[in-house]
């Protein structure tokens, strides 16, 4: 048995609102991979739970007139990964989600769970951040849509209300459109680990060797996941050269701030950093068309 | 505390039960429906001892709630030998001695049963990676990826 308080299951968005609205307190529960391992470790005791476990209307992803690509934020990892349009236009989103625990969390797993779960470690967040993904978040009183950048505050806190629920994230034409990119997670196992450094790079090739836009992003490298801006102006508008991914791994490391765990040290994520940032730009040119 | 009538299809039977709604599925299937075949490892989602199939994926049944259960097609391992025969997974552990204790044999042929159903031929690599939410403490992974490999095969041959 879980030691929670009740558990609320709704039907809808607007359902669940209104649950979380009259049970102060409570906390939402989708996949549940996340929040019954809280519950497990005694961190939730009595909590009341408000299940959306595969509401229809968050599952599932679909194309707005204008490219926009709704992400349902309870659609599992697998189907993620399945999923035709994330195949075809973001396949190294579902790349990254593949790398997420095991076969059966991945089942039962939600992105919209491993952003909303506030983790730096969360292996979609550095990819969503890299894409510039907003967050359409629901509440009784309206809906709002949050720059994912701006939705995560700390270590597991992220911009929630009691009643805001995340019901969809979406990712513009511009920031995925004739970008390739590859996510790197370095962890002790290939398997059923957490990222000891997760790194991410997302770039557009012209004329198959100039960088034309490039996106690094990390998870673990700072209290939150993070872009670094001083990495991505040194490559950007540039030739690819093995010259320029030696600067951009160094000037990867000019605005991460990793910390000592007992996963690694603070040095050793520095390492990784530098190392990791090269890796993943010379495998996301490679996949956005460049050639050497 | 609240309670639920949950309706679902264990192994092709169909079952009603009246849930507390903080039971896993794990605790239904074992203490409520007696089917033990189905083992409590980690409880934390990470051993796979409790790995069961929902619609067509595995689980882990002692991180989902049983009220997540109504109204889907379950399979555990006691479904899997029919008629006194093994599954052909099943069969396929037996001979390549992919059991050493048992404790996680359950599991892994829920596993193994998704993958070798999917009629993929997949690569050592790809079966690990399909596999990779089980534990076996005995550590006899090499007899467990040979009879997935030995059916895979043998499906390959039957086409």
């Amino acid at each position: 048995m879980f030691d929670t308080g009740n558990i609320f299951e709704a039907h809808s968005v607007k359902e669940a609102i209104e649950l979380l609205r009259s049970n102060p307190g409570a906390k939402l529960i989708c996949g549940g991979t996340d929040v019954l391992i809280q519950v497990r470790e005694g961190r939730l005791a009595g909590v009341d739970l408000v299940s959306i476990h595969q509401l229809p209307e968050l599952t599932g992803v679909t194309m707005e007139a204008d490219g926009t690509i709704v992400i349902g934020p309870a659609t599992s990892f697998t189907h993620l990964a399945k999923d035709p349009l994330i195949k075809k236009h973001l396949p190294f989103l579902g790349q990254a989600v593949e790398l997420v625990g095991g076969p059966q969390v991945r089942n039962v797993g939600t992105i919209g769970g491993n952003v909303c779960n506030g983790a730096t470690s969360a292996d979609s967040a550095s990819t969503l951040f890299a894409l510039n993904a907003k967050l359409r978040i629901a509440n009784s009183r309206g809906e709002r849509v949050v720059p994912i950048q701006e939705f995560y505050l700390g270590p597991g806190k992220v911009a929630l209300g009691q009643d805001d629920i995340l019901t969809a994230i979406l990712i513009s034409r511009e920031d995925y459109e004739g970008f390739g990119g590859y996510y790197i997670k370095y962890a002790m196992r290939k398997a059923m680990d957490i990222a000891t450094l997760g790194c991410v790079v997302l770039c557009k090739v012209k004329d198959k060797k100039i960088l034309e836009d490039v996106r690094l992003a990390f998870g673990v490298a700072a209290p939150t996941p993070i872009r670094v801006p001083a990495a991505e102006a040194v490559a950007k508008g540039q030739v690819f050269s093995e010259e320029l991914v030696e600067q951009f791994g160094k000037a990867a490391l000019t605005e991460v701030n990793p910390r000592t765990s007992w996963r690694a040290s603070r040095e050793f994520r520095l390492q990784l950093v530098e190392e990791l940032s090269k890796r993943a730009l010379r495998q996301a040119f490679s996949n956005a068309g460049g050639e050497c | 505390m609240q309670t639920r009538n949950i309706t679902f299809t264990v192994n092709g039977k169909e079952v009603s039960v009246n849930v507390d709604v903080r039971e896993s599925l794990l605790e239904v299937l074992r203490n409520r429906l007696h089917l033990t075949g189905t083992k409590k490892g980690c409880e934390v989602g990470e051993c796979g001892a409790c790995t069961v199939i929902i619609n067509g994926e595995t689980v882990d049944s002692c991180i989902y709630l049983a009220i997540w259960a109504d109204g889907k097609e379950i399979r555990t391992i006691e479904g899997e030998e029919k008629n006194g025969n093994l599954s052909r997974i099943q069969q396929a552990f037996v001979d390549e001695g992919a059991i050493q204790c048992g404790f996680c044999t359950p599991g892994f042929v829920m596993s193994a049963t998704v993958l070798v159903e999917s009629g993929e031929k997949l690569s050592r690599e790809e079966i690990k990676k399909g596999m990779a939410g089980n534990l076996c403490r005995c550590t006899g992974y090499q007899n467990i990826v040979r009879a997935v490999e030995k059916v895979m095969e043998e499906n390959l041959q039957a086409k």
